[in-house]
């Protein structure tokens, strides 16, 4: 019952029970996300109504329209794990905000594949010089810049809070950069979700694209879920509970 | 020796000055890397005068830019390798005030230089002297705030492998509503409208780094001298 015995067991107490905790709501989380996946993609590419101008190709906006929010999100929840870890020097917030970045930037790119999928149809172009577009393009350079600033700082525990004062810096820019670009330039159509009153929207075409929105933030969770438990691993790995789970093998605990 | 706020950024913003006058040659690389890169593009684009005119607020700020962005990997490399960074850092004197001081050196070493150099380069654009003095305002209010975001994102990087370009990559997507509003200041002049309204968002631009800035780059070396 000495001290000395327990300091560096509360130290390391938040990333152990993270972990367990994490491997327990792994599964359960997984499975929300593929339950709203199978319902929100039957409902996006059969049930929904196609659109009375651009038929079916609208469909793309089940993947293009969450993925898109997704990467603003996680650049915001890198923002606020980022503000945390600054200002409380917790390891988790740390390890949750780099281990977001590449899923965030995956995002990215995907929304503005998806979009020129769709822009070429559509407007008869792969890329236009749109508002939208450019800041969309804009935040994939923030979220690479991040991840190169990561690799090239060596103590991961620098790095995370070097990149915690870029992400806040980022996150000062977004809006700015937003609104300058928009000045700029615009042809994107409007937002028809998240306006003020009724949305323009169809609710036939509007459930599948919540349950779709709903899919994608189950599936971050998920995957953020394994890479922090990963990263955990790894901070900890001269511990004896890491050991300990090593040498209990996979079946273990 | 008194200590207060005035002392110490008249202290840092002098010790700069001091060595950079003591490397005589390293003060003219930003204008001279800027004039360089203003002259690249009639060669790529065409001797044509009316063409150059209508795209030279461009080109002369996308060659500011690069000039600030270039330049600002040496505003801490100095420090950092002689440990006078680590002696700022447990000084008692307020880290900001240092960051800010340091920020603003680098104002006057690369970005005011460039801004007078832009001048000439715009007469041989063949810029009109009524878009140039839009064209100076907005280059000086851009500068400034180049600068000062800068300033933190050079603390951030100082030392690591890849410097320059790493540098260059975090700092190019966060100068852009500076590029918008400062090539469309001029572009409106050039082209006979009033240029106000992207003053004064360059203002506020400015204003807004002023404030934060110095604490983000406080906060950076703080960081990288852990």
């Amino acid at each position: 019952m000495n001290a000395s015995i327990f300091q560096p067991l509360h130290k390391y107490a938040s990333l152990m029970h993270f972990h367990r905790l994490s491997k327990a709501a792994s599964p359960w989380v997984a499975w929300c996300s593929a339950a709203l996946f199978v319902p929100g993609l039957i409902g996006g590419l059969w049930l929904a109504p196609a659109d009375y101008q651009q038929g079916d190709s609208f469909r793309i906006i089940y993947v293009h329209v969450p993925s898109a929010w997704m990467s603003l999100f996680i650049y915001m929840t890198m923002a606020g794990a980022g503000a945390v870890a600054l200002i409380w020097k917790i390891k988790l917030s740390e390890i949750v905000m780099r281990a977001s970045a590449s899923l965030g930037a995956s995002f990215t790119f995907l929304a503005l594949v998806t979009g020129s999928i769709w822009g070429k149809p559509m407007w008869g172009a792969w890329w236009v010089w749109d508002a939208r577009l450019t800041s969309e393009l804009i935040l994939l350079f923030l979220y690479l810049g991040f991840m190169a600033l990561q690799n090239a700082i060596e103590d991961r525990r620098v790095a995370a809070r070097a990149g915690a004062v870029l992400v806040l810096i980022g996150a000062v820019n977004i809006p700015i950069i937003h609104y300058s670009v928009e000045w700029w330039n615009t042809l994107h159509q409007g937002p028809t979700v998240s306006k003020l009153g009724a949305p323009s929207i169809d609710i036939a075409m509007l459930i599948p694209l919540l349950l779709m929105v709903g899919a994608f933030m189950t599936y971050y969770a998920a995957i953020l879920l394994i890479r922090v438990r990963a990263e955990i691993l790894s901070y900890d790995r001269n511990t004896a509970w890491v050991r300990e789970l090593v040498m209990a093998g996979p079946n273990g605990r | 020796m008194r200590n207060d706020s005035t002392t110490i950024l008249i202290t840092v913003v002098a010790r700069d000055l001091l060595r950079t006058a003591r490397s005589q040659t390293e003060a003219i690389y930003p204008l001279v890397f800027f004039a360089l890169c203003v002259l690249m593009f009639p060669f790529a684009i065409g001797p044509d005068a009316g063409f150059l005119e209508r795209i030279a607020p461009g080109i002369l700020w996308v060659s500011a830019l690069l000039a600030a962005a270039l330049s600002l990997e040496n505003l801490f490399r100095g420090d950092y390798l002689e440990g006078t960074l680590e002696l700022m850092v447990v000084s008692d004197a307020p880290l900001v005030l240092i960051g800010l001081g340091k920020s603003f050196a680098h104002w006057l070493l690369s970005g005011l230089p460039v801004v007078m150099m832009s001048v000439p380069l715009g007469l041989a654009l063949a810029i009109d002297l009524d878009t140039l003095l839009t064209l100076v305002s907005s280059l000086l209010l851009g500068t400034l705030t180049m600068s000062l975001v800068g300033a933190a994102i050079s603390a951030l990087t100082v030392g690591l492998r890849g410097g320059g370009m790493l540098l260059a990559l975090l700092i190019l997507p966060l100068y852009i509503p500076i590029l918008i509003f400062g090539a469309a200041a001029a572009g409106n002049a050039a082209r006979g409208l009033p240029a106000d309204a992207e003053l004064y968002f360059l203002a506020g631009l400015m204003i807004l780094a002023v404030t934060l800035a110095p604490w983000a780059t406080a906060a950076a070396i703080r960081i990288r001298m852990s």
